[in-house]
């Protein structure tokens, strides 16, 4: 544009000033509406928190050894693959979309980083690279079929899960690939203890999480995130290039999988093709018990890392009370609806 | 008349938690006519019918019918009495058929079997009693909006409903849809039910009403009789102070300023064919014409939003090659959808995220890290400069009114250096009251040196700010008129000539 308007001066009004009793009136009425909002907006998180807390507190007492290191940092260990995911995914839902093609195409992660360092023998930097790689390339394939196909994200993803399910056992021959003999070092990056007492898979899910978080809030990535979750026509209007943000979205969602593959190969050392159908459905759940809206608008990386600790801590927390598998699910499933109606409770409350 | 009162409504007040929507508010209506039931937004006049039809109880007050104390308690219960409502937003299902929509939860059956053809006749028995031209057994979602609203109002009367509440029907109606409706009000009215009618629109309040009364903050503030209804009296009574009409914009002579836009030959597969127009620095441009004529199709297509078949646009001299939104704004064109809150806003996002969000890589750093504090303070010194009264930068865009909201969407396009701001409908759903401040704001503006197009089906608006006026008809500017030489009826009389052709 030619002409320097005055871009840091807005319109001005000459004629008249704001009335000062307004302004001085509304001060404290502000700071209250601040807080209410704030209030407002942490809820979900404030009850994730506590049913978390709740839930800790009650297997300390009941459980026997629930409360004690061991048992903890394997309760960590073991929603570290499913809160990667489920961070991921936080993006593509507050969008207003759903990706479940996220287990299974962690799956397909592991499986290449499997074949690249065992059968291949490249080294193991190259063969994470690949894993994450791999799922970024399919997190970029949702993204193109989504805007560019405009199919619904619904059907663009269970097309990609079963793709990359079926891939992923044509890859490995449908056999596990080991990685004790090409990589007997491979292991250490989930179960290593770079911080004494912790396992490195722990760690990891720590710095995914935190940038998670730093990209959600901190970045335009973020905002546009949750602008396009909002409302993508005004977005679009607005200048933005929502097309091209939906698609680094995905592929963003996608690098997260990949990452879930590698951590998730390195734990069990191995790939295991047969696994990852149904760890999608358990990060989609573990964003929503975290808050975040399935419509889209609205949503934390708190919450879901909340939401993924209370699914194992509540798992673990059965077990050791000898409670079977089948009602450990029933339980779950419970958990999962009473999350989201107090979610809707309060939306209802706010409308 | 002094026929008894059909309905009664007396002394009615209702509170919510920290705010007194109505106090003491009373009004009746008797058969056989159309009372206008108007105010501003925010008047109580939605939270009046809620109670009428038993959605909201009172905390004080009494309802009568046909002389008799009555309680509503649920708006089955309204509908019964025989007092039913036709709401903004329609409740059809768009994939039942007219039939199966009127008569939802009262099917005709034989046996345990629904009885489609007993549905079908019992349908075309009540639309034809009504005047009603409409298929029993087509598909709702395939109807006009117009059309939708009849099926609504044959819904209503299928209840033999003796009171009939209609809130704002003609806003998504086209000028024909209209008469069609105001017939069907004439027939109603002349078969002895009373409708109770809500609108912003005084031209609609003028033609129809045999009654007005008027709410203001909640509170009563008067019923004029047929013989006493003046439009400029109501509008006063509506907003508590005196508002000219009959304003015109400062007579500026803009056509020696140089050409920030030209738009030649615009063409869509759809509509337009061949829209050429000229916008000065410093002018404001209106944009008159029927719906349909192509208004908001020629912005759409400028602005790359929706796809274009041909044309040349020009932006302060350069040819601009124009292919999305973004194109557009990065050449200083901002777009003010009439579609306020489904188009133009984030409603569950804050003041701050609405304001910034076409500027946001501006407010970031190289690797995209936001810079919240400037952000905010941008966002605080735009809340200042439009007077957007809202308690802070972080309140919900949602629960601001319809002017200040609109405030935000020309915040953000300020904030974004716009030079060239397109209005579609700059004051639909906004007060009587606040429009006045937005014609003010959009003369300012333009005094700034931003140009403007104003995009409005109310003529008294675009003869209030615009200094010429472009008059579209059939997807083609049929005439372009200075305002001096523009009123009301000339530019009707080119519109709906350029429609015949």
């Amino acid at each position: 544009m030619n002409a320097p308007t005055q871009s840091s001066t807005p319109v001005t009004d000459t004629n008249e000033p704001l009335e000062e009793g307004v302004g001085a009136a509304t001060g404290q009425h502000n700071r209250r509406m601040r807080v209410r909002a704030f209030a407002r907006r942490q809820m979900q998180q404030s009850l994730a928190f506590g049913t978390l807390a709740v839930l800790i507190a009650f297997f300390s007492i009941f459980g026997n050894n629930f409360f004690s290191w061991s048992n903890i940092s394997g309760v960590l260990l073991a929603t570290a693959v499913v809160a990667i995911l489920a961070l991921g995914t936080t993006f593509v839902i507050i969008t207003g979309g759903i990706d479940l093609s996220i287990g299974t195409g962690m799956t397909m992660a592991s499986v290449t980083t499997g074949v690249m360092v065992v059968n291949l023998g490249l080294p193991v930097w190259l063969g994470i690279v690949g894993g994450v790689a791999t799922g970024a390339a399919m997190g970029l394939a949702n993204g193109l079929n989504i805007t560019f196909l405009k199919l619904p994200p619904f059907i663009a993803t269970l097309a990609m899960m079963m793709i990359a399910q079926g891939l992923a056992l044509i890859v490995s021959g449908i056999r596990p690939i080991y990685f004790s003999t090409a990589a007997p070092n491979f292991r250490q990056i989930a179960l290593g203890t770079v911080v004494p007492g912790l396992p490195n898979a722990v760690l990891i899910t720590v710095v995914v999480a935190v940038l998670a978080y730093l990209l959600l809030t901190k970045t335009v990535f973020g905002r546009y995130t949750f602008a396009i979750g909002s409302n993508e026509e005004a977005t679009r209007l607005s200048g933005v290039n929502t097309r091209n943000w939906k698609i680094a979205i995905y592929t963003l969602s996608g690098v997260f999988t990949g990452t879930a593959g590698v951590v998730m190969a390195s734990r069990l050392d191995s790939a295991q093709p047969q696994l990852g159908l149904g760890y999608e459905l358990q990060a989609i759940a573990a964003v929503v018990i975290g808050g975040t809206s399935l419509l889209g608008g609205r949503g934390s990386m708190l919450g879901t890392v909340i939401g993924a600790l209370i699914m194992s801590v509540l798992i673990n927390g059965l077990r050791i009370m000898s409670i079977q598998t089948e009602w450990q699910n029933v339980v779950v499933g419970f958990v999962i609806l009473i999350a989201v109606f107090s979610d809707s409770l309060r939306n209802r409350s706010r409308a | 008349m002094t026929t008894a009162p059909r309905l009664e409504l007396a002394g009615i007040s209702k509170g919510f938690p920290g705010v007194r929507a109505l106090k003491d508010v009373s009004l009746d209506v008797r058969s056989g006519e159309v009372l206008a039931l108007v105010g501003e937004n925010g008047a109580g006049k939605s939270t009046l019918m809620k109670i009428l039809s038993g959605i909201y109880t009172r905390d004080a007050g009494r309802i009568y019918f046909d002389g008799v104390e009555v309680e509503v308690d649920s708006p089955l219960h309204a509908q019964e009495m025989g007092v039913s409502i036709i709401h903004q937003e329609m409740n059809l299902m768009p994939d039942l058929t007219v039939a199966q929509n009127i008569f939802i939860r009262r099917e005709p059956r034989r046996g345990p079997f629904l009885s489609e053809a007993q549905l079908t006749r019992k349908t075309a028995e009540l639309l034809g009693r009504l005047g009603i031209d409409l298929d029993p057994k087509q598909l709702v979602g395939e109807l006009t909006i117009a059309k939708q609203q009849m099926v609504e109002i044959a819904k209503a009367l299928s209840f033999n409903a003796k009171v009939l509440i209609m809130d704002e029907p003609t806003s998504a109606l086209t000028d024909s849809e209209v008469e069609t409706l105001f017939t069907l009000i004439e027939q109603l009215r002349a078969r002895g039910t009373g409708i109770i009618y809500i609108s912003h629109r005084m031209d609609e309040v003028r033609r129809l009403a045999d009654r007005v009364t008027v709410l203001r903050d909640g509170e009563f503030i008067g019923t004029l009789e047929k013989a006493e209804i003046d439009i400029p009296t109501i509008i006063e009574m509506m907003v508590g102070r005196h508002i000219d009409e009959n304003a015109r914009p400062a007579a500026r002579e803009h056509l020696g300023d140089p050409v920030v836009l030209k738009v030649e030959e615009l063409r869509t597969r759809s509509l337009l064919k061949g829209v050429s127009f000229e916008l000065h620095r410093g002018e404001i441009l209106g944009f008159a014409g029927l719906m349909g004529a192509g208004r908001t199709e020629t912005a759409r297509a400028m602005i790359g939003a929706d796809p274009r078949d041909g044309g040349t646009i020009t932006v302060n001299g350069r040819a601009a090659d124009i292919k999305q939104p973004a194109d557009a704004v990065k050449l200083g064109i901002g777009y003010l959808s009439e579609d306020r809150k489904l188009l133009g806003l984030m409603l569950e996002q804050d003041v701050t995220f609405n304001t910034v969000l076409a500027s946001l890589p501006g407010h970031a750093n190289a690797l995209g890290w936001m810079r919240d504090s400037q952000t905010k303070a941008r966002a605080e010194e735009y809340v200042k400069a439009l007077r957007i009264k809202t308690p802070s930068v972080t309140q919900t865009v949602k629960l601001l009114s319809g002017g200040n909201q609109q405030k935000v969407v020309i915040a953000k396009w300020l904030l974004r250096d716009c030079d060239v701001l397109i209005f579609d409908e700059p004051t639909r759903g906004i007060d009587v009251g606040a429009k006045e401040e937005i014609y003010q704001l959009l003369q300012r503006l333009a005094a700034s040196g931003k140009s403007i197009i104003v995009i409005s089906s109310e003529l008294p608006e675009i003869l209030r700010v615009a200094n010429r006026i472009v008059v579209m008809a059939n997807g083609q500017v049929v005439g372009t008129l200075r305002n001096e030489e523009a009123s009301q009826k000339k530019i009707m009389e080119l519109a709906a000539h350029g429609e015949e052709h």
